[in-house]
């Protein structure tokens, strides 16, 4: 079984991510296209297991937002991890679509984001297989603080602490 | 200036660990070539041709005098006992080891430096005019605006991955001296008809390849919403920035496809909501605050003095010594504060790279800001080092001190106080060398009689059309170019980088090395003859256009 990080722990990865779905969908919890999902969302209700959606960087989350409340998982991908459009999506989804359920960072991730990715509301990072998980879970904690607000503090730190 | 507390301290020093972790990451083989570089870069280390460099923040351009003697131990310790000054109020490192990084890092942090952004595609140092505080001009003070967009800026958790480098800069008086519609975002500090302050935000500025003066998309930004409105311009850049083409990928070509009004028009949208769900305006400047940061940034307790007698007994020393008279006119300036003046140390003898300083000129440098003024100094964009709050009658030995360190050349605002890159020489991207050019019209025009009448020039050199040296922008711009292998130099006329800012035109063909020096004499010749009384180059070319300038450079010899 794949792992990842869900919440700040190495946690099983049990979900495939669907790149183009076919005629039938594999078992299990299912993270489908959202083009897929807007044509098809409606006829997932069969499927045995969860099912989320996963976004292109250059797929805009405002698409989503009537269905966010029946989705447990929204997936960002990161066609590179220099592309940094993802670290803003997954700040609307939090900040201004209340969304509460896992934001979960695929494809191309490192280690070195993950403090940063956290802050933007990320709760769950699918890292590359050669990854040494438990560094990767230090790193969540690299900085004790940031002066920004985030999806995570909605005051800056000069409000919280000067 | 800014004294850091525990957060700030901390802040920088778990940034030195998490880099060091990465360097050790790296030289263990465990991190990829590809994923280190963006992280070098945002801690100031990029590889040029002879050998890594790292550019350290000097956040808005001040320093103390412990951090500048803290670069003169560096530079001898990991370095070769010099440092450079640069376009952005920086100081590079131009020899140091990938794997002493970390510890050349820590040793910042020891008085509070870092290099935390200062390369890669991220929010930049923010720079601001080398004369705040101390302006005739000023509006307002712009430093503490700068700092307080440093802290937002610094490992702002949603933009360390732009689409491209960004840079900000703040301007506080009425005259630019912070080319600050040359930038990414230009901020402009005014008052409203309450005398409240806010600013006036221009945005799609920059340099590089395609030139562009920024537009203005917001005349008049309350205070109290900097942040707000700043994570609004990078939150639009953030998403649909050109992300395909690293030549398209600033944030100019953005608000030049969309136009200035719909791009104003997104972020007026975006901003909207980000405050629509700010509870209680928890994300914006509170007062206390900004009064907070504006506490370290008080004026100096200025004496009383009688300015007259001050002037009289100035101007008996000038008389004895036209070589003090020379850098009093050049290298002096008048502060709003009676009896004081702000000094330009030079960085541009000729025969040495414009911005180099060596460790020893670094301490000089720290020994006159703590013995003649409090302690500080300014960096510029014209690469020279300001110290300010220097009481006239203390001039002239000032003077002699900097005179015996090689930094009173009196040539400051002239033609031989160049922008210059590091060019062929350093930089792998180089069509040619610049810091030979420079040198060349430095030789060239070593008659300082002939300099003063030439009187205020602006000569801006650029190794390649990426514009480190600002060429776009100089009264006179020379730009490398690569013809069949072969170095070859464009001349460019009519950049300015002040309110009015202005973009150079090429004149013709470009020149080759054994000509271009010429090719500026001609330039200042077709000047001399056509000038009106006390008429500036600028202004007489933009009044006789090129015509002129171009028959004579290009006149066949008879
Ligand atoms: C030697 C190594 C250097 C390299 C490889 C380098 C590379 C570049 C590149 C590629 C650009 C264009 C970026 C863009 O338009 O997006 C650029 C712009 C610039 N660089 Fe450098 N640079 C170097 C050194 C310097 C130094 C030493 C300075 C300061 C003296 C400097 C100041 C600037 C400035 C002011 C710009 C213009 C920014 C703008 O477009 O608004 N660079 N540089
Ligand atoms: S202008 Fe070109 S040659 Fe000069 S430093 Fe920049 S990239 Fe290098």
């Amino acid at each position: 079984m794949q792992k990842m990080l869900s919440h700040g722990a190495v946690a099983e990865n049990n979900w495939t991510v669907l790149q183009t779905p076919g005629e039938t969908l594999p078992q299990g919890n299912i993270l489908v296209p959202l083009k897929y999902w807007l044509e098809h969302g409606a006829e997932l209700d069969q499927q045995a297991g969860l099912v989320g959606v996963w976004l292109e960087s250059d797929e805009e989350v405002e698409t989503l937002v009537d269905d966010l409340a029946q989705l447990p998982v929204v997936a960002l991908n990161f066609p590179k991890f220099v592309d940094g459009r993802g670290f803003s999506s997954a700040r609307l989804l939090r900040d201004r679509y209340d969304y509460q359920g896992e934001i979960r960072a695929i494809g191309n991730v490192i280690q070195d984001q993950l403090f940063m990715l956290q802050r933007c509301g990320f709760s769950q990072f699918c890292l590359a297989d050669d990854v040494d998980l438990e560094a990767a879970v230090k790193s969540l904690t690299d900085f004790s603080d940031g002066y920004q607000t985030g999806a995570d503090q909605a005051q800056p730190l000069f409000k919280r602490l000067r | 200036m800014y004294i850091y507390d525990q957060y700030d301290q901390k802040l920088v020093d778990e940034r030195v660990e998490q880099y060091r972790d990465q360097t050790k990451r790296y030289l263990d083989g465990k991190i990829s070539e590809e994923e280190f570089l963006p992280l070098r870069l945002q801690n100031g280390l990029y590889v040029q041709r002879l050998a890594p460099m790292l550019r350290v923040a000097v956040p808005y351009g001040l320093m103390s005098s412990t951090q500048v003697r803290k670069m003169a131990e560096i530079s001898r310790k990991f370095d070769k006992g010099y440092v450079h000054f640069t376009t952005r109020q920086n100081i590079q490192l131009n020899w140091p080891r990938l794997a002493e990084v970390p510890d050349i890092l820590a040793e910042l942090a020891s008085v509070q430096m870092h290099a935390i952004q200062t390369s890669g595609n991220c929010i930049r140092n923010t720079t601001t005019d080398q004369f705040a505080g101390v302006a005739a001009d000023e509006i307002e003070d712009p430093r503490p605006w700068c700092e307080i967009i440093r802290q937002w800026s610094t490992i702002h958790p949603e933009f360390a991955f732009l689409p491209r480098k960004f840079k900000i800069a703040v301007c506080g008086s009425e005259e630019d001296r912070a080319a600050f519609l040359l930038h990414d975002i230009g901020i402009q500090l005014v008052k409203n008809e309450a005398g409240e302050t806010g600013f006036h935000v221009h945005v799609g500025g920059g340099l590089g390849r395609t030139p562009v003066i920024a537009s203005s998309i917001k005349p008049f930004l309350p205070k109290q919403h900097l942040l707000t409105y700043l994570d609004a311009v990078l939150r639009v850049y953030n998403r649909y920035g050109n992300r395909n083409n690293k030549y398209k990928a600033r944030i100019k070509i953005l608000v030049k496809a969309w136009t200035p009004a719909v791009f104003a028009e997104r972020v007026e949208v975006e901003w909207a909501q980000i405050l629509a769900r700010d509870v209680d305006g928890a994300a914006q400047l509170t007062a206390s605050e900004i009064e907070r940061v504006k506490t370290f940034f008080p004026l100096p307790d200025y004496q009383t003095v009688d300015e007259t007698a001050m002037n009289a007994a100035l101007q008996a020393q000038a008389n004895d010594s036209l070589a003090f008279s020379r850098w009093l006119e050049r290298n002096v300036r008048d502060q709003k504060q009676a009896g004081y003046s702000s000094v330009t140390l030079s960085l541009k003898p000729a025969g040495v790279a414009p911005g180099d300083v060596t460790d020893r000129q670094l301490e000089s440098i720290a020994n006159l800001a703590d013995q003649f003024s409090n302690g500080e100094l300014r960096t510029t964009h014209n690469q020279n080092i300001v110290i300010a709050d220097v009481i006239k009658s203390q001039l002239f030995e000032f003077w002699q001190l900097a005179k015996a360190d090689g930094l009173a050349t009196p040539t400051i605002g002239t033609i031989n106080d160049m922008i210059c890159c590091p060019g062929g020489d350093y930089c792998s991207l180089a069509n040619a060398k610049s810091i030979p050019v420079a040198e060349a019209i430095q030789r060239r025009f070593e008659d300082l009689d002939y300099v003063y009448d030439l009187g205020d020039l602006e000569l801006n050199i650029s190794g390649c059309m990426n514009a480190c040296g600002h060429h776009h922008i100089g009264h006179i711009g020379i730009l490398g170019v690569d013809k069949k292998g072969q170095e070859w130099y464009q001349i460019q006329l009519g950049g300015s980088a002040n309110k009015n800012a202005a973009l150079a035109k090429v004149l013709g063909p470009s020149l080759s090395r054994d000509d271009v020096v010429d090719g500026i004499e001609k330039l200042l010749d077709v000047y001399v003859e056509n000038r009106l009384e006390g008429e500036a180059f600028l202004a007489t070319y933009q009044r006789i256009g090129t015509d002129k300038f171009k028959e004579r450079v290009y006149a066949k010899d008879a």
